[in-house]
């Protein structure tokens, strides 16, 4: 497994240099201008000393070998400076974003959190509702709760998440009186601390809605899968087997079934981790949480090839690695499938 | 085995149903057997005829819904199981009645190492602790022939063949020493040279535990081997029933007679031909009414065709006992009864 885990990781650096390589040829043939936002008032001959500043007089490989030596020696040196207050980095240019002329990992490193708090939260939430639903919808197949479970997942599954969002914030932040209890707020503070219990309840409401629309899309995913495994499972000899040996229900069930069960389960949550980070792009958007999600649709928009660049790249790297990390759950969890 | 012994195992009058959309299927109708202490009986008939069916209904281990027990009782010591709560029913399965499945391949559960397996009934129904049972554990592989047992306690049941997967399938049912074995077709899926060793296992546990055993094929062969008494099955009744001697000497039912010229011999000429039953087994739909075999029988008349036969003993053993067959023909006189 070690073996293997190391020879996948190697093989990652390749599939990761030419994943950015595809990235920064797409935005170099993309059309459009970083400096179309500029006042029509600046002379052409200034604009074009800006755009020499900003590194694009310079032949295409130049800016590709600067932003690949950047992301891998000037980023880490700096970030080793401020942990350990060393000077490796002094002087050295990091990797600057065209729109806000800020270093691009700085923007990052503030919108991770946000991220991270509401649409992981999202995730977490979803997975876990979504398994003893699964669970549940499987044992009793055909009952009344699965018939509900089953329309609801193919609700929360067809339905995008900007028309569940917007279908929430005109019940609970239009319709609903703002005096309500039930009131909750359309537009995500990112500023607010959490310092008292008051605090906490405001968090977690402005929380609520964004959380909710992504749980249910990943709760309608995740408990479908789980439920079609448990089906799959429940089948088999082997649990005919274990009731043979006068285990209980539950024994059955939860110990015999879904081990088998969490399988292929455990993998599509592991490969879906990466779009906590990438999939929320809409949610953030409707909810008007600064994500990194948002924060890559406005780089978009704005022109800003080292910002777009920079974070589909790490969002290429966490596919990779939950890739792998899938790969290795998988081993771990069949003692059948064996790497080395 | 002294006659007249109490049976371990009393089935009477067994009716079990499958609901589908396609309507009711009988699948077993008012089967009764009886299993005396440390007899095997052999139950022998085709795909569909409801040999285990019938096995599995003893102690509910059929899905229900759509399976349903409609009439019986299934006597075990004094006890009627098909009458106690689901409880204690699981307090009688492998602790009781110990169970082989056909299929080593599929009946063990993939993810948990063989031993865990394994110790599994000892922990439920022996209240052992876990160093208690894996001592135990280790015992009934060595018991059942597994080599180097302590160390293919953590193996997996990939990593065993498919005759050493049935010997661990052993292994479990016999774990809490019952007092009677159900095997369900155990040599099927395995190649000839391991249904021989699995079967020498299984008389030589027999001789040193002394459990019953019900024992399920389609192969007359193994029966001949191994059976104290043989019950035929046919569209999910017993069509005859007699001890093993008895039953190939002097065979009754056309149903037999037939099954017993389907064994290609080694010795001898050698036929062009197998010999086939014709036709198809029934299905199930209704309760039946007339000889489930009429439509393949080379000896029905009028009667096989308005009434079921019942089983009628040949001596003067009450039926169950001794020799009985489920016919309107007489296979002695050559005419009917």
């Amino acid at each position: 497994m070690l073996t293997f885990t190391i020879r996948r990781l190697l093989l990652a650096i390749p599939t990761l240099l030419f994943i950015s390589l595809v990235i920064f040829l797409l935005l170099e043939l993309a059309p459009g201008d970083p400096l179309a936002d500029m006042p029509m008032t600046i002379p052409p001959d200034v604009k074009e000393k800006i755009r020499l500043s900003l590194g694009l007089g310079r032949p295409m490989h130049v800016r590709y070998g600067l932003w690949l030596y950047n992301l891998f020696v000037t980023e880490p040196l700096h970030w080793w400076d401020a942990a350990f207050h060393t000077t490796y980095s002094e002087g050295m240019q990091r990797i600057i974003s065209f729109q806000t002329r800020a270093p691009v990992f700085d923007t990052i490193a503030e919108r991770i959190p946000q991220t991270l708090l509401v649409v992981g939260m999202g995730y977490l939430v979803g997975t876990l509702i979504s398994l003893p639903i699964g669970i549940i919808s499987a044992y009793r197949q055909y009952s009344w709760f699965d018939q509900f479970g089953t329309f609801v997942s193919m609700v929360g599954f067809s339905v995008p998440t900007f028309v569940t969002g917007v279908f929430l914030i005109i019940v609970f932040s239009v319709l609903m009186p703002t005096d309500s209890m039930f009131w909750l707020p359309s537009i995500y503070d990112t500023t607010h601390q959490v310092t008292d219990w008051a605090s906490f309840v405001k968090q977690f409401k402005q929380m609520a809605m964004p959380v909710f629309v992504l749980a249910l899309y990943q709760a309608a995913q995740v408990s479908r899968y789980m439920r079609a495994s448990m089906l799959d499972n429940l089948s088999q000899d082997y649990v005919r087997t274990a009731r043979a040996k006068g285990l209980s229900e539950r024994v059955v069930l939860l110990k015999h079934v879904l081990r088998n069960s969490l399988i292929p389960v455990v993998t599509v949550i592991a490969l879906g981790v990466p779009s906590v980070f990438t999939g929320a792009i809409i949610t953030e958007n409707v909810f008007k949480v600064n994500g990194l999600g948002q924060q890559l649709l406005l780089s978009i928009q704005g022109n800003d090839a080292p910002m777009v660049l920079t974070i589909s790249f790490i969002f290429a790297i966490l596919i990779v690695l939950f890739n792998l990390i899938a790969d290795v759950l998988y081993g771990i969890l069949d003692p059948r499938i064996r790497y080395d | 085995m002294p006659d007249g012994a109490k049976p371990v195992l009393d089935v009477r009058g067994l009716q079990t149903v499958f609901r589908t959309r396609g309507g009711d299927v009988h699948a077993v109708n008012s089967v009764s057997f009886h299993l005396k202490p440390g007899e095997l009986l052999g139950v022998v008939g085709e795909s569909g005829s409801g040999k285990s069916v019938t096995m599995m209904s003893l102690i509910g281990l059929l899905p229900m819904p759509p399976a349903e027990v409609r009439a019986g009782e299934v006597l075990l010591g004094d006890v009627d199981i098909l009458k106690i709560t689901p409880e204690q029913l699981r307090d009688v399965r492998g602790r009781r009645i110990g169970f082989v499945f056909q299929d080593p391949m599929t009946s063990l559960n993939p993810v948990f190492t063989v031993g865990n397996q394994v110790m599994e009934p000892l922990l439920r129904h022996m209240n052992m602790d876990k160093k208690q049972a894996f001592a135990r554990a280790v015992e009934l592989m060595e018991l059942v022939g597994i080599p180097d047992a302590t160390r293919r306690m953590k193996d997996y049941p990939h990593q065993f063949s498919g005759g050493m997967r049935q010997r661990v399938m052993i292994a479990i049912a016999l774990a809490c020493d019952p007092e009677v074995l159900i095997a369900d077709e155990p040599t099927t899926a395995l190649d000839v040279t391991i249904q021989a060793q699995i079967i020498e296992l299984v008389k030589d546990l027999r001789t040193k535990l002394g459990m019953a055993i019900v024992w399920i094929t389609h192969d007359l062969g193994v029966i001949a081997g191994i059976a104290d008494r043989v019950m035929v099955m046919y569209g999910g009744q017993v069509v005859e029933q007699a001890p093993v001697k008895e039953l190939f000497a002097n065979p009754q039912h056309p149903y037999t007679r037939a099954l017993l010229k389907t064994i290609p011999s080694v010795s001898g000429q050698r036929e062009a031909r197998l010999k086939v039953i014709e036709g198809q087994p029934p299905i199930l739909g209704a309760a039946p009414t007339a000889c489930p075999f009429k439509p393949r029988c080379g000896h029905a008349f009028d009667r096989c065709g308005n009434e079921n036969p019942q089983r009628r003993a040949l001596g003067a053993d009450p039926v169950g006992y001794g020799h009985d067959v489920a016919c309107h023909w007489d296979a002695r006189t050559g005419g009917p009864v």
